[in-house]
């Protein structure tokens, strides 16, 4: 069921005939016939009609449809048998009440629980139905229960209501018909939760349960044999005592009862109540997660959440995470960190021995009180800067004048002095905060004015023209006409583009400022090239008019408006540099590095460009400078991306055989992965671009692809779809057959997240859908580290501990009673009813006690949870994962180990740690980059709103000044197709700047 | 977990700051390393060592004399005349003798043995009906249909107490003899009663109410066990409160031995005359015995066992020696560890880790 939040009126007068397609019944290629507002005629057809319902029973069903249910399971199914065994009086060797007794508590349990939920979600449906919306009938609106309302039907939406059904738009009170929808509530709200239990029995956990039986089976034919042979030779003699009675006529007879009375003896030896038992234990887990206050985050008030309860042991063999990168490993939020104005940089703060200070919370901020305007939210640390503009320095005011006008923010002055800026991507809201905190207060726009309030002073700017950015130009321009009448080109892009359209005056300030990059790249900030250019008013008047002349061109438009843009964009006078810091979640450095120590390998799937990706990449130390190689597959045919996988995956292979001593005796050393990636001590980085990923997750390719992924340390896919997602998700875990991680936070990260063993959500901004699809969700990147290696890890080690003992036990009493069966003449007595009996057992028991956690049940046990055959076993794991938790020193370690396996398993280590030597101290400190690497270009966001905002179509009719000057008319018609050009790429949502007051 | 939370403000939802909640609790957690494992290890193989030998000495300590009577001697007519299940009314009596070398100081136990007499036989232990036994009214004359095929005899009578347990009770009795230094013999007295527990006596075995009644008008209407030659209220003509359902013996055989060789209480010594206050003398004996219960048709042997007790019990050997074992075997292991540590982790920089 899907929800819109529509911010538009419809307009009920037009009739339309048109064609609705309902969610609840899609029926592929079928024609419907509906119209509008016209109930008796649609009713002909007899559609769906809008009541939903999630709930799975009501009063008189539930017991049967319940109780079908759950014997369905092969635990409760399994009880039955053994109870209808019992009733068997020649059979029975335990009496009934022995098994009922727990099955019926079990099914009286589940059946209490499933009767709430389906209780709640009754209740949920009912308000869902019952929520009202206004539908036009018979001329007049009227309030309508959702359930009551028909397709066909006309309805009124207003703003911040939900959407009742899907819907077509008819018409809208914004002017052009634009209508905004927050899609927050899109996929997967909570009303439809199939539960999503990832149970995932696979072979193993089959084969082992097949070997159990088998053994049951084993024991109780020898106990039968036993018991055939025991009336041939002993029992006839017995008669004298006990006659035998006519069952046991035969000895045969006799032996195939004994059977069944020894599988009702020895049925503890399959652990079918390890089901319930185990999920006992995972649900205590789970709430010790959900009580974990160092995974609470105060900002938010969240606290995390295990959301499904069976996986936490899962979470102790994270082997690959897969991470979204906005909104989880960074908070997108964009904060003016620094610049370099002709040739000075701002935003370091110096002691007074000229030393450079590390920013921190308690560094004190820059006071800008003395602007009325100001944002509180924003902060920066550098007083030099707000010094400078109040002197008044040219040179600076032009920089952040640029940085005023130059954009396509929207503004919204919601009280007096009260701004709230719309801007298309945060990095734009950012120089725009900046620009306004240091007295360059952009105010408000019209289509062909913008006005600014510069140093306390009003000052109105025309609008003369935008020349928008796109991928190729890389670049945005703004012409104004400044209030003393002179025109000015105002430019700002990526670094290389501004710095080769540079007159040669600017070519000493270049090299300053091109150094300031260098250093600003290398702290992964994001960088952007400011420049201008003083026009003369005949040059602009030819200009304009060549202009006008090719947007009335058809054809080849867009190339011939960029032949003219660049035309202009020429010569330009170079201001300075801007650096954007892409503000990491708190404490991401640390927790890659921590997990990448845990052996966790960590790949990040973005949908952002390859150089923010890289750049986030560096920032969070999963790419460095000393890795010995980083590849770029960008190709955009298969055959490229072929190329390019094979080269690079022979140069890994390549430099790890030279490195290696002896060299490559096998030559099907691809074959053996786990082994060669073992013997790669050098550090490679593979980047993919999501049209490269298309090929290279081709059936003949993603071989290729995966293992050229396992030999890089890190891995990180750019510009890639949510199936794509999904797709490297599935790779892995299809052929890697290792626990896999998704992590990400919005709607385009929820098939990734549901594709993989483990999906967390990080329960942000973005909306819940994330959260909702998600197994674990919290509200920091950071947590990661903490459920993994502390709450994964002792849940693997309990459940490991406890499947041990379970084990034992079960063995322990189940092996009793078939030693037994050789004293009692296989009659499948009970050994535990005799007094005396126990009482001699029991140094047996004691004796055996000290054996099984030595040989039997602890490989056992573990092994019943470990479905990889390559992956370490508990011993190994908990050396891997100690490393770790050192490093966590807070974090004790509270688990009782069960035996003096701990000692050979260092024995063991210790060996395979002088098979290979390997730096693995990593720093955990961000390391500052000295690298030439530049961030090419720092904005994140398409093709912008240039051509709205001179259209002036976002704005209210009341804000456009009344003169249309006739160039905008003929371009209005045509920005709305370009937008629906666009459309497949972009997603057309503006982003809120909302957030003043959360800043820093 | 189901304290509602009524808290309000930014920090609602904040888990509580409990020990538990944050797993705080305290706990032990060894870091087990070679230096405190392989001493642990020895230091268990020494203790199970010295419990081993402690239990090796106790038992020791205990004197036992086992007599296997099924054909001894003069029993052998017996043995061969209990063949004959027709003459099983018949009366048979034989005597066995033996000699003590040595003093049986203190206590001293009399039981009988029986060997390859499987009591633990699932169908033959169910086979009776405590509810009888334990004395409830309705149950005397209408017993559980546990007791199959030893309910009702042929003209339809319950049987009391009914069952296979009960119908097969061990029926042999026996009398002790001394034969004194100067030729004289003289009976070793045998106390016939404390052979059970209270429980026993009180609460598992009670004898239907009887009033006025005497007991065997209370048992009238039901029938003594096949093979029983005496009814239930009169197993014991010399003591009448020791007749019924609590009549020591038959509450000894109802209470059904794990094993098919076993033995069970017969008396004990009463040490109260001479020259029986220390025990049993050393000399020779005699045992005359009422040789009733049948053995051959099952293979099974009968025995006497006079035992003395420490507070271990008699004389069992299986505990001292599962002690010995498992302490030689940690001892091993032990040995395995240390030559693995000291061939590859001595020096280890992991073992600190």
């Amino acid at each position: 069921y899907f929800l819109y939040n529509v911010v538009t009126e419809t307009n009920q007068r037009k009739k339309l005939e048109y064609r609705i397609f309902n969610m609840l019944s899609v029926i592929a290629e079928k024609e419907r016939r509906v119209k509008a507002n016209a109930r008796e005629y649609n009713e002909k057809f007899s559609y769906a009609n809008n009541h939903i319902k999630t709930s799975k029973y009501n009063i008189f069903t539930f017991l049967p449809i319940n109780l079908f249910e759950q014997f369905q399971r092969v635990a409760n199914a399994y009880f039955v048998v053994l109870l209808i065994l019992q009733l068997i009086p020649e059979i029975s060797s335990l009496s009934w009440f022995t098994t009922i007794v727990p099955l019926v508590l079990v099914l009286v349990i589940t059946a209490v629980k499933d009767a709430t939920d389906d209780y709640f979600r009754h209740k949920s449906d009912q308000k869902v139905n019952n929520r009202q919306s206004q539908v036009l009938i018979r001329g007049s609106l009227q309030r309508e229960k959702w359930m009551n309302v028909r397709v066909g039907d006309i309805i009124k939406l207003e703003n911040n209501q939900f959407v009742a059904a899907d819907i077509l738009l008819l018409c809208s009170s914004e002017p052009y018909g634009l209508c905004y929808i927050e899609t927050a509530e899109l996929d997967g709200e909570v009303i439809i939760q199939n539960s999503p239990h990832k149970v995932f029995t696979t072979d193993q956990d089959i084969h082992f349960f097949f070997q159990i039986f088998a053994f049951l089976i084993c024991m109780g034919v020898i106990l039968a044999i036993g018991n055939t042979i025991w009336e041939t030779y002993i029992g006839r003699g017995f008669q004298v005592f006990l006659p035998s009675e006519e069952f046991q006529s035969s000895a045969v007879f006799s032996g195939f009862l004994t059977f069944w009375s020894y599988i009702i003896i020895l049925n503890t030896v399959v652990p079918i109540s390890l089901y319930v038992s185990v999920e006992v234990l995972r649900l205590g887990h789970s709430f010790f997660i959900n009580w974990d206050q160092k995974m609470y985050f105060t900002q938010t008030d969240t606290p995390a959440e295990a959301r499904t309860t069976t996986l936490n042991e899962e979470l102790g063999q994270v082997e690959f995470i897969f991470s979204d990168k906005t909104g989880t490993l960074t908070q997108n939020i964009m904060v003016f960190s620094k610049c370099s104005i002709n040739g000075q940089t701002y935003g370091d703060v110096y002691d007074e021995f000229n030393e450079k200070v590390e920013i921190t919370e308690k560094t004190a901020c820059v006071d800008f009180s003395f602007n009325p305007l100001l944002d509180r939210g924003f902060k920066f640390y550098d007083s030099s800067l707000v010094e400078a503009v109040k002197r008044e320095e040219s040179s600076v005011q032009e920089f952040f004048r640029l940085l005023a006008l130059c954009h396509t923010v929207m503004s919204e002055e919601k009280s007096e002095g009260n701004l709230v800026y719309q801007a298309q991507s945060p990095d734009e809201g950012a120089l725009v905060t900046a620009a306004r905190n240091f007295g360059f207060v952009f105010r408000a726009r019209t289509p062909e004015t913008i006005t600014l309030c510069e140093m306390g002073r009003a000052a109105t700017y025309e609008l003369l023209a935008i020349l928008d950015f796109n991928n190729v130009r890389k670049r945005m321009s703004v012409i104004v006409r400044n209030p003393k009448g002179q025109i000015k080109l105002y430019c700002k892009g990526a670094d290389t583009i501004i710095f080769d359209r540079l007159d040669p005056s600017s070519e000493e300030l270049m090299y300053a400022t091109s150094e300031h990059l260098s250093e600003f790249a290398g702290e992964g900030l994001r960088t952007l090239a400011l420049a201008y250019k003083d026009l003369s008013e005949d040059y602009y008047e030819v200009w304009k008019k060549k202009l006008y002349h090719v947007s009335t061109v058809i054809e080849n438009r867009e190339e011939q408006l960029a032949v003219l843009y660049e035309e202009i964009e020429w010569d330009m006078k170079l201001l300075g540099a801007t650096a954007i810091e892409d503000k990491l979640q708190d404490g991401v450095p640390e927790t890659i590095a921590c997990l990448n120590l845990a052996d966790i390998k960590i790949w990040v799937l973005t949908g952002d460009k390859l150089e923010t990706a890289m750049n986030i990449g560096y920032s969070c130390n999963m790419l460095r400078d000393d890795m010995n190689e980083v590849f770029v597959i960008s190709g955009l045919t298969q055959l490229e991306v072929q190329q390019q996988l094979r080269s690079a995956k022979e140069r890994v292979i390549g430099l790890s055989r030279l490195s290696s001593t002896g060299g490559a005796e096998k030559d099907d050393m691809f074959l053996e992965d786990s082994v060669f990636e073992e013997a790669i001590i050098a550090e490679y980085a593979l980047i993919i671009n999501g049209h490269s990923l298309a090929h290279a997750l081709e059936p003949q390719l993603e071989q290729t692809l995966l293992d050229l992924a396992c030999l890089c340390k890190t891995v990180i896919c750019c510009r890639v779809t949510p199936m794509q997602k999904a797709q490297v998700v599935e790779l892995v875990r299809r052929h890697k057959r290792a626990v896999t991680l998704a992590v990400g936070d919005g709607a385009n990260d929820v098939s990734m997240i549901k594709t993989a063993h483990i999906g967390v959500g990080i329960s942000g901004q973005e909306g819940m859908q994330a959260a909702l699809a998600s197994d674990y969700s919290f509200a920091q990147f950071r947590f990661l580290q903490r459920l993994l290696l502390v709450h994964g890890r002792w849940s693997y080690f309990r459940m490991c501990n406890f499947l041990a003992y379970f084990f034992y036990k079960n063995f322990a009493f189940t092996l009793v009673h078939f030693w037994y069966g050789f004293f009692c003449g296989f009659s499948a007595q009970n050994s535990s009813s005799y007094g005396p009996y126990c009482t001699v057992i029991s140094p047996v028991l004691i004796w055996a006690a000290l054996v099984p956690p030595f040989f039997f049940c602890s490989t056992t046990g573990s092994f019943f949870f470990l479905r990889n055959p390559n992956f370490p076993t508990t011993q190994n794991d908990s050396t891997k994962y100690r490393k770790c938790c050192e490093i966590q020193q807070s974090q004790r370690n509270k688990i009782p180990s069960i035996s003096v396996f701990a000692l050979w398993s260092q024995v063991r280590h210790l060996q395979q740690s002088r098979k290979r030597h390997r730096p693995q101290e990593q720093s955990l400190r961000r390391v500052r980059r000295t690298s030439s690497r530049r961030s090419a270009y720092a904005f994140s966001h398409q093709q912008g709103y240039g051509e709205l905002i001179t259209s002036g179509k976002n704005m209210r009719m009341s804000e456009i000044s009344s003169t249309h000057s006739l160039e905008r008319t003929a371009q209005s018609s045509s920005w709305i197709e370009n937008i629906l050009k666009r459309k497949n790429e972009v997603s057309f949502k503006p982003i809120k700047l909302e957030n003043n007051e959360k800043h820093g | 977990m189901g304290k509602a939370k009524d808290r309000t403000g930014p920090l609602a939802r904040r888990p509580d700051n409990s020990a538990f909640k944050q797993q705080r609790l305290p706990a032990w957690s060894p870091m087990l390393t070679a230096n405190t494992v392989l001493p642990f290890f020895y230091l268990l193989a020494l203790m199970c060592l010295l419990l081993g030998v402690w239990l090796l000495l106790t038992v020791q300590s205990t004197q036992e004399l086992k007599l296997d009577y099924t054909d001894l001697g003069s029993c052998s007519e017996c043995y061969e005349l209990r063949k004959n299940v027709s003459y099983a009314e018949q009366g048979c009596r034989c005597k066995v003798e033996f000699y003590i070398d040595q003093t049986f100081k203190g206590d001293v136990f009399f039981y009988y043995g029986l060997r390859n007499f499987h009591q633990n036989l699932r169908r033959y232990m169910d086979s009776r009906d405590d509810a009888q036994t334990v004395g409830r009214e309705s149950q005397l004359k209408n017993p559980s249909t546990y007791c199959e095929p030893f309910i009702k005899d042929k003209d339809g009578v319950p049987i009391a107490p009914c069952g296979a347990v009960a119908n097969s009770m061990f029926n042999d009795s026996f009398s002790f003899n001394y034969q004194t230094s100067s030729g004289h013999i003289m009976p070793v007295p045998l106390l016939r009663k404390g052979l059970t527990w209270y429980t026993d006596k009180n609460i598992k075995f009670r004898n239907p109410k009887t009033g006025n009644q005497t007991l065997a008008q209370v048992f009238e209407g039901t029938r003594q066990p096949l093979y029983w030659q005496k009814p239930v209220y009169d197993l014991d003509p010399s003591d009448p409160t020791n007749n019924g359902f609590i009549n020591e013996d038959l509450i000894v055989w109802m209470r059904e031995a794990a094993f098919p060789n076993f033995k069970k209480l017969y008396g004990i010594l009463n040490r109260a005359g001479d020259p029986f206050t220390h025990g049993l003398p050393k000399g020779n004996y005699s045992i005359q015995i009422s040789y009733n219960f049948p053995v051959q048709p099952f293979q099974g042997r009968k025995l006497v066992v006079l035992t003395t007790l420490t507070w271990f019990g008699g004389q069992n050997l299986f505990l001292p020696i599962a002690y010995l074992v498992t302490s030689s075997l940690i001892l091993l292991m032990a040995v395995v560890l240390t030559v693995a540590w000291w061939k590859f982790g001595k020096d280890g920089k992991n073992m600190k880790e």
